[in-house]
């Protein structure tokens, strides 16, 4: 369970910023107070208030970054770690997932021999777990091949990691060839993947580390999207560069670079809007603002991070290489980890393009994010 | 690859025609495309499982039709029961109580804010007046995307102070709308993982406190084989209505409605086809069985063009390209028709086979070579655009420079309009075979 220390624990709540009443710095409005809002904001504004308090009434910002890359058990004993789990939630969810499919191929295999229907079965549970059909029956008829000592069980795992490249070992550092000049961290996916989170993730983890972060609000798109970035930039108290909404959002990213540039940052995560990989000009408004990082830029190869919810099926892949064509991905964020979901498409996606997978999310909470490791995600994932 | 659905199914059937029935060997060769097809749209792999068997054993016991050959009957069959499961459950939408209370419940990014003000949008059209209620204090800035949504609708959002306990906050936006005298409270709840207890629990009171008349889980067309559980953890919970599948408008087969909808008897209620808020659609089940098979949807099309074309143009056009009088004017008029009915890639893909040209096709319009052809076609005279065949070299580079394309683009355009006429008299005769489009390759 490599990405367990960063689940949710019992302390839950204070991560999703919910307060006590009595804790709210507002005085708490009489219902009759409370405004129909078509066009002026709640009191007080949603505003920056949330995630202050949150800051505010404690939430221990540099505990949750702790389960940093230290902190990852490369090889995670699937099954006792499970029971040392502190929350009945957390328990129950890795009860729900390990009912998945390792324990299946138990049963599966059980006896050592397997037969047809058996291998059928060890098909079908890949296809389970978003591998697809096509893959999961490569992979078992690799599997069968292999004729492996250690049994099937083995093969049809090792057969899963080979399908996946090696991280390279130490704390994840974005692309930075050239030490005077900041690194460019891009971040791109479809609608809903949970791009904004994960940026405040890694930017929270990066300054932990040291670095002087600046973040980009290039989601100019939809309603609030800036304002969720600010939010965030307020409670890690990192500089943001946004412009209005509407805006051109390859002028936010110019800006943000000159602001980079001018302050001597270390880093620049620019959030982009979710966009179905199906529609041209959104995916022409992308590799612009490639362009525009390679021309203001020079010499500066941005690392460039898809974000993948953990619950997509098989149109992951599709999205993967459009995002790869317009923009050339670097890397891939799998998010959505702590849910029922098991990410099998991330291994289509891995033998179509090569781009490893460097981060998982697993949970809300700003330190819920760990580096990813190919063999405790094949063997704890599926467990 | 799943576009090919039908016409792999006619390869593996299609010279059987004549022979009055299919053999076992031939059906378990359609089978397994069948299944393939469908676990690539994302079906869940139990209900594939059963749907292979029952199609298997139509087509076994089924005679082939006349006017069908075996390729087609399968495919008849496999539309027939996807249509079936997918048409399974109530798909009325209910509004009682007053105010009406509907709530949107999912998971997070499932697009429960977006469709909360779609939704509010589409009851107004319908005559309601929806209080949009801001229920997801947790996620940041997610009051403010519901507020600023609001707004740009004209349709009023309840906002409570913050700290406000979510299930007060449902309960004070239910009295807020009827205080205010509005007839539906749409709830737009936090997005939650189905092991988090807590927030589980959370959504379970809130529905207990409000007693929505819908509930309804709001799902990514993108999902994959977890759908089902999702589904059955949320209605564990509470008492779902119905479905909003989302993003539709990508390129994912949207299985996962399939597969909810067999596992656990919800209907897609409502359809989420874009970013707008006017793109929200009733569901049609016939019209998904189509696209998860990659059939095609032209009833939708038919129906958009109702409501956008000009009756009367489309009748003069019709008859004009019966009496072979189509000239480039009416043309473009068409041009100028089909541009209000949407994006011509979302049209495109509702016609049976034209999935790829469709992502071409939205392609061209993205990069504008839709309105090129109409600058071209503005820069003639009368005379050219009612008889194309005038157009020397001079003419056209006249009409390259007028229109600020080129020499290659005014060519090319004229060459495919000819092309166009040649195909609709063809068509005329008899269904003919894919026409080309006049822009692109």
């Amino acid at each position: 369970m490599f990405w367990r220390r960063g689940r949710r624990d019992q302390a839950a709540d204070e991560g999703r910023q919910e307060q006590p009443a009595g804790a709210s710095p507002q005085p708490a409005a009489p219902p009759d107070a409370a405004p129909v809002a078509s066009s002026a904001p709640p009191p007080g504004g949603t505003l920056d208030t949330s995630p202050g308090d949150a800051a505010a009434s404690g939430s221990p910002r540099s505990a949750g970054l702790e389960p940093g890359p230290a902190a990852v058990p490369s090889t995670a004993p699937a099954q006792g770690d499970g029971q040392a789990e502190p929350s009945a939630t957390i328990a129950d969810g890795l009860q729900a997932s390990r009912r998945g499919f390792m324990a299946r191929l138990h049963g599966i295999f059980r006896g050592g021999a397997a037969d047809e229907a058996a291998w059928e079965e060890a098909e079908e549970t890949l296809i389970a777990g978003d591998v697809g059909a096509r893959l999961a029956m490569d992979v078992v008829a690799r599997a069968r091949s292999r004729r492996d000592p250690a049994g099937p069980e083995a093969a049809v795992r090792a057969e899963l990691e080979r399908l996946l490249p090696a991280v390279p070992p130490g704390p994840w550092r974005p692309l930075r060839p050239d030490p005077s000049l900041p690194a460019v961290v891009l971040v791109v996916g479809v609608n809903g993947t949970g791009k904004t989170t994960s940026i405040a993730k890694i930017a929270a983890r990066l300054a932990a580390q040291g670095d002087r972060v600046i973040l980009a609000a290039a989601d100019t798109f939809r309603a609030a999207a800036i304002e969720q970035l600010e939010a965030w930039a307020a409670r890690l108290d990192l500089p943001l560069v946004a412009h209005k909404a509407g805006a051109d959002p390859s002028a936010v990213v110019f800006d943000a670079l000159d602001a980079a540039v001018a302050r001597g940052a270390d880093v620049v995560i620019v959030d982009t809007a979710g966009r179905l990989h199906t529609r041209h000009n959104l995916m022409e408004e992308l590799a612009k603002i490639r362009r525009t990082i390679d021309k203001r830029l020079p010499g500066v190869t941005p690392e460039v991070l898809f974000v993948l919810d953990a619950t997509t099926g098989q149109n992951g892949l599709a999205q993967a290489k459009a995002f790869h064509e317009a923009t050339g991905l670097t890397g891939i964020v799998l998010t959505k980890l702590d849910s029922t979901a098991k990410g099998g498409i991330v291994f289509a996606i891995e033998q179509a393009l090569g781009v490893p997978v460097v981060f998982a999310g697993v949970g809300e909470r700003v330190g819920d994010l760990v580096d990813f490791q190919p063999a405790s995600f094949v063997e704890a994932l599926f467990a | 690859m799943f576009d090919a659905l039908s016409d792999r199914l006619r390869d593996v059937l299609g010279r059987l025609t004549g022979r009055g029935h299919v053999t076992e060997a031939d059906v378990d060769a359609a089978m397994r495309e069948v299944r393939l097809a469908l676990l690539e749209a994302d079906v869940n792999y139990r209900v594939v499982k059963e749907f292979v068997a029952r199609v298997r054993e139509r087509a076994l016991g089924a005679e082939i039709l006349e006017s069908l050959n075996a390729g087609q009957q399968v495919i008849k069959i496999v539309n027939e029961e996807l249509t079936e499961l997918l048409g399974r459950g109530d798909r009325t939408f209910r509004l009682t109580g007053q105010p009406a209370v509907v709530a949107l419940v999912g998971l997070q990014g499932s697009g429960k804010t977006t469709s909360a003000a779609k939704l509010a949008r589409y009851l107004v059209k319908q005559g309601r007046q929806p209080l949009l209620v801001a229920a997801d204090p947790y996620r940041p800035a997610a009051v403010d995307q519901l507020v600023q949504l609001g707004r740009s609708l004209s349709i009023p959002v309840y906002a409570a102070p913050q700290g406000t306990p979510v299930v007060r906050i449902a309960q004070d936006g239910v009295a807020q709308a009827k205080r205010t005298g509005r007839d539906v409270a749409i709830l737009d709840t936090a997005g939650r993982l189905t092991v988090d207890e807590a927030l589980m629990e959370e959504i379970r009171e809130v529905a207990a406190a409000v007693g929505p008349s819908e509930i309804l889980l709001v799902v990514d067309a993108m999902t994959g084989q977890e759908a089902v559980n999702v589904a059955q953890a949320f209605a564990a919970a509470v008492p779902l209505t119905g479905l909003v599948l989302t993003k539709i408008d990508g390129d994912a087969r949207g299985g996962a409605a399939l597969s909810i909808g067999a596992v656990s008897g919800l209907a897609v209620k409502f359809l989420g086809t874009g970013e707008r808020t006017d793109a929200l659609e009733p569901f049609h089940p016939d019209r998904l069985a189509g696209r998860i098979l990659g059939m095609g949807d032209v009833l939708t099309l038919i129906e958009r063009a109702q409501e956008t074309f000009d009756a009367k143009a489309a009748a003069k056009a019709a008859e004009k390209l019966r009496r072979n009088a189509f000239t480039l004017d009416d043309f473009l008029e068409q041009m100028q028709q089909m541009k209000r009915m949407g994006p011509i890639g979302q049209l495109l893909e509702m016609i049976p086979g034209m999935r790829g040209l469709a992502n071409q096709a939205q392609g061209a319009v993205d990069r504008g070579e839709l309105r090129h052809v109409e600058a071209i076609i503005q820069s003639m005279t009368r005379e050219e655009r009612a008889d194309p065949s005038i157009l020397n070299a001079s003419r056209r580079r006249r009409i390259a420079r007028g229109s600020g394309t080129s020499l290659p683009d005014v060519n090319r355009l004229v060459k495919q309009f000819g092309e166009m006429q040649k195909l609709m008299r063809m068509m005329q005769r008899q269904g003919g075979r894919r026409p080309s489009l006049p822009f692109g390759r």
